[in-house]
């Protein structure tokens, strides 16, 4: 009679565990460690691959990932099984060697991953791609009616407006960017650049292009918009600016798709704000017909210094959390332009989904870019501040990324 | 003390040191003149969401054996220190060549990250050390003069900045500074300018970053000073009312001679810290206006990819200037040993 009961114990047991997986529908045999960006769409990701059971997952969601992920993946065993990450945010983790391909575990268990999120560099499957992300137009739609103005759709037209909206009183400072010193500065400078038609380096060499008339000609435009800034435009990020268009101080921003979905969502956002704002797709400039803004992935990755069983494990938990039932929940679905199966785009997908189409360029996956935005953002700060000439400043970011890619062999 | 009782009491602190100063300093000597391989680059198309593109990336297996034969990478000597991120040899010399005047010549300067960065690091050192002892001192002697009931209170309310989490006590003050925080507000009020910002502007950026630094560390030196009053001998200072010294003469010519050591050592303390600023710079996100080298250090490695020997040499240069700045006092010690000694 005992033994009975220990055994019929003991298959309740393992039943109801095995319910529990199912549940879920996924469990897992090693631990998986994630480190990734924090806005609203990675950490469903991080919370959907939490849901894995058999072994512990642990998530380092931070605007930081960048400072610690190459650092946290070079030991071994490594630290964190896996990255999540950008397509500017891969190359540190190629050049440096320390995330695995994974063309054996898609052929295992990549049933249900489409073709294009798989991220193949040289023929190999770097990364598993999840949602698109582009930076675009959103605005206050209410306050460019009041004032009788189109939608911009270009850089000039923008200008323009931020001058009338100004005039008219409707708003003391109507533009808002994230022009933080530093990374965002730079990317503002990409997006412009690309916009006038510049590249960032001399044809398939290492050698820098910045000191150019597009480069002249952006960081002409950047200065002209930031008039019409906040003052305090140089320590303002992503963030920062976000809460700007929330206080209903700004009009007229261009703003990451990932952040634009949940603009409106936090506490406290004045009624006329969430009523009047919009999404467009990005603006051109100079009278180019390629978007002044990047096309960006956001995907995960599995570390290399880690056991087979945890990359697996990795594997099938990240893979867990982009299925495509997490788009059944509507919140989620409008986090993001997801890559994955069956998403349906949402009203705040159309800014993505327009500079997708109108082929904006993908931020460049070359090994020496993240040299030349660290060199950006540190010398481009100058001009900005009305302390240096526009071909100073080029001149600068030119002789800072050549000293850095010296030093880092790629250039001689 | 017996050379062998000496040996073993120091032996704990000698073997912390080693382990704790000696070893970074060696390793960051080494890392400083070690720079990565040169890089293998291969032509590769990469694919994605938005299609295929040929692109450029770095060949893992070359690397790899490069890695394997010289795993400590290429030896440069002192090539990364004259490098425009640093020393900047080169550009320097052609600012001197070119330059009409000394002006021309700091502007010139003052474009190159290294001596940018040194000018607010020592402008900081030299304005915040001083005028935090004065405070730290005017603190001390103002809470010893209070009666009983209130001097443990205010004590604790003096020793605040320094208990607050420097990142946290900067990222405060700049809250305050922002143009529609409090202090910003009263200052554009004041002035009487509606567009006033503290943070678009250097001298006023600077002057926010100095302010900080010396309320974030008066209490250090409030407590040194505070711990010193109570050893003032009260005989001589007795005899200085009876012969009718005030209250400032007091201070001046018993209280301050007694304190100098103390001072010597806030002002060494301080130095050191003040020479290695960095959190006030990260919670002001002052670096459009002002840079130290250790902010240097952090950008270094901070960016998408990182730059070891870089970071590596910064910390060398700073480390040199820390024993340049400590240098009148570490003299001033060992004269005062050897006179000592004799």
């Amino acid at each position: 009679m005992f033994m009975k009961k220990v055994a019929l114990a003991a298959i309740l047991a393992t039943t109801s565990t095995m319910a529990y997986a199912d549940g879920h529908g996924c469990s897992i045999n090693a631990r998986v460690s994630i480190v990734g960006n924090e806005f609203p769409a990675i950490q469903t990701v991080g919370a959907g691959a939490q849901e894995c059971s058999g072994a512990e997952v642990t998530t380092n969601l931070t605007a930081d990932h960048q400072k610690i992920n190459v650092a946290g993946m070079s030991g071994n065993p490594a630290e964190y099984t896996s990255a999540i990450i950008a397509n500017s945010s891969i190359v540190a983790l190629m050049n440096e060697d320390v995330i695995r391909p994974l063309d054996d575990l898609v052929a295992k268990h990549g049933d249900g991953i489409k073709p294009n999120q798989l991220i193949t560099i040289n023929g190999k499957v770097m990364a598993v791609a999840f949602m698109a992300n582009a930076q675009h137009l959103v605005y206050r739609a209410d306050l460019l009616e009041k004032a009788g103005l189109e939608v911009p759709t270009t850089y000039e037209d923008m200008l323009a407006a931020a001058k009338v909206l100004r005039d008219q009183g409707l708003a003391e400072n109507p533009v808002g960017g994230a022009y933080k010193a530093g990374w965002n500065l730079a990317q503002e400078f990409n997006n412009m650049f690309l916009g006038y038609g510049g590249s960032h380096f001399k044809d398939g060499s290492a050698e820098p292009n910045v000191n150019s008339e597009a480069g002249i000609k952006a960081l002409e435009m950047m200065k002209a918009l930031s008039e019409y800034m906040n003052p305090d435009f140089l320590t303002h990020d992503s963030n920062a600016t976000n809460a700007e268009f929330r206080a209903g101080n700004v009009a007229v921003m261009n703003m990451w798709g990932s952040r634009a979905a949940t603009m409106t969502d936090a506490e406290g956002v004045p009624q006329e704000v969430v009523d009047g704002f919009a999404i467009a797709g990005p603006m051109t400039v100079g009278g180019g017909s390629i978007p002044a803004s990047t096309l960006w992935w956001d995907g995960w990755t599995v570390a290399k210094n880690i056991s087979d069983e945890e990359a697996e494990a990795t594997f099938i938990a990240m893979k867990h959390a982009i299925r495509p039932e997490i788009l059944e929940d509507e919140e989620v679905a409008k986090q993001a332009v997801w890559l994955i199966d069956g998403y349906e785009p949402t009203e705040a997908a159309v800014g993505v989904f327009a500079a997708a189409q109108a082929n904006t360029i993908p931020y460049p996956m070359l090994p020496y870019m993240g040299l030349m935005h660290t060199a950006l953002g540190a010398e481009l700060t100058d001009f900005m501040n009305g302390s240096e000439s526009a071909e100073q400043a080029l001149a600068d970011v030119e002789a800072a990324y050549t000293a850095a890619a010296k030093e880092k062999g790629f250039l001689q | 003390m017996k050379h062998r009782t000496f040996f073993w009491f120091f032996l704990p602190t000698a073997l912390a040191m080693l382990v704790f100063i000696a070893a970074p300093l060696v390793s960051i000597i080494m890392q400083s003149v070690f720079v990565p391989h040169e890089a293998v680059l291969i032509e590769s198309e990469n694919c994605g969401p938005f299609g295929c593109t040929k692109s450029t990336t770095v060949d893992q297996e070359a690397t790899a054996q490069l890695r394997a034969d010289q795993p400590l990478g290429r030896f440069v000597g002192f090539d990364i220190y004259k490098d425009r991120g640093h020393l900047a040899t080169a550009e320097v010399g052609n600012a001197w060549r070119s330059s009409d005047s000394f002006g021309d010549f700091f502007s010139a300067l003052g474009n190159l990250p290294f001596y940018r960065s040194l000018a607010f690091t020592l402008t900081y050192t030299f304005v915040c050390t001083p005028l935090l002892i004065m405070l730290g001192f005017a603190i001390a002697v103002g809470v010893n003069s209070l009666n009983k009931a209130v001097k443990g209170f205010v004590i604790f309310f003096s020793l605040l900045p320094m208990i607050v989490t420097p990142l946290v006590g900067a990222l405060v003050l700049f809250w305050m500074v922002d143009s529609r925080g409090i202090l910003g507000n009263f200052l554009s009020y004041l002035a009487n300018d509606p567009t006033l910002s503290l943070k678009a502007s250097t001298p006023l950026m600077w002057i926010s970053l100095i302010v900080y630094g010396i309320w974030s560390s008066a209490p250090f030196a409030f407590v040194v000073f505070y711990a010193g009053l109570q050893t003032v001998p009260q005989d001589t200072l007795e005899s200085a009312q009876i012969d009718g010294a005030t209250r400032w003469q007091q201070i001046r010519y018993v209280i301050i001679p007694h304190l100098m050591p103390l001072v010597t050592f806030v002002a060494l303390i301080q130095l050191m810290d003040n020479f290695r600023v960095f959190e006030p710079i990260i919670g002001f996100s002052a670096e459009a206006h002002a840079t130290s080298l250790s902010w240097i250090i952090f950008n270094d490695l901070g960016g998408e990819t990182r730059q070891l020997t870089a970071a590596a040499t910064t910390s060398v240069l700073t480390v040199i200037g820390v024993a340049i700045l400590l240098s009148p006092v570490l003299v001033r010690t060992w004269r005062d040993f050897k006179g000592k000694a004799h």
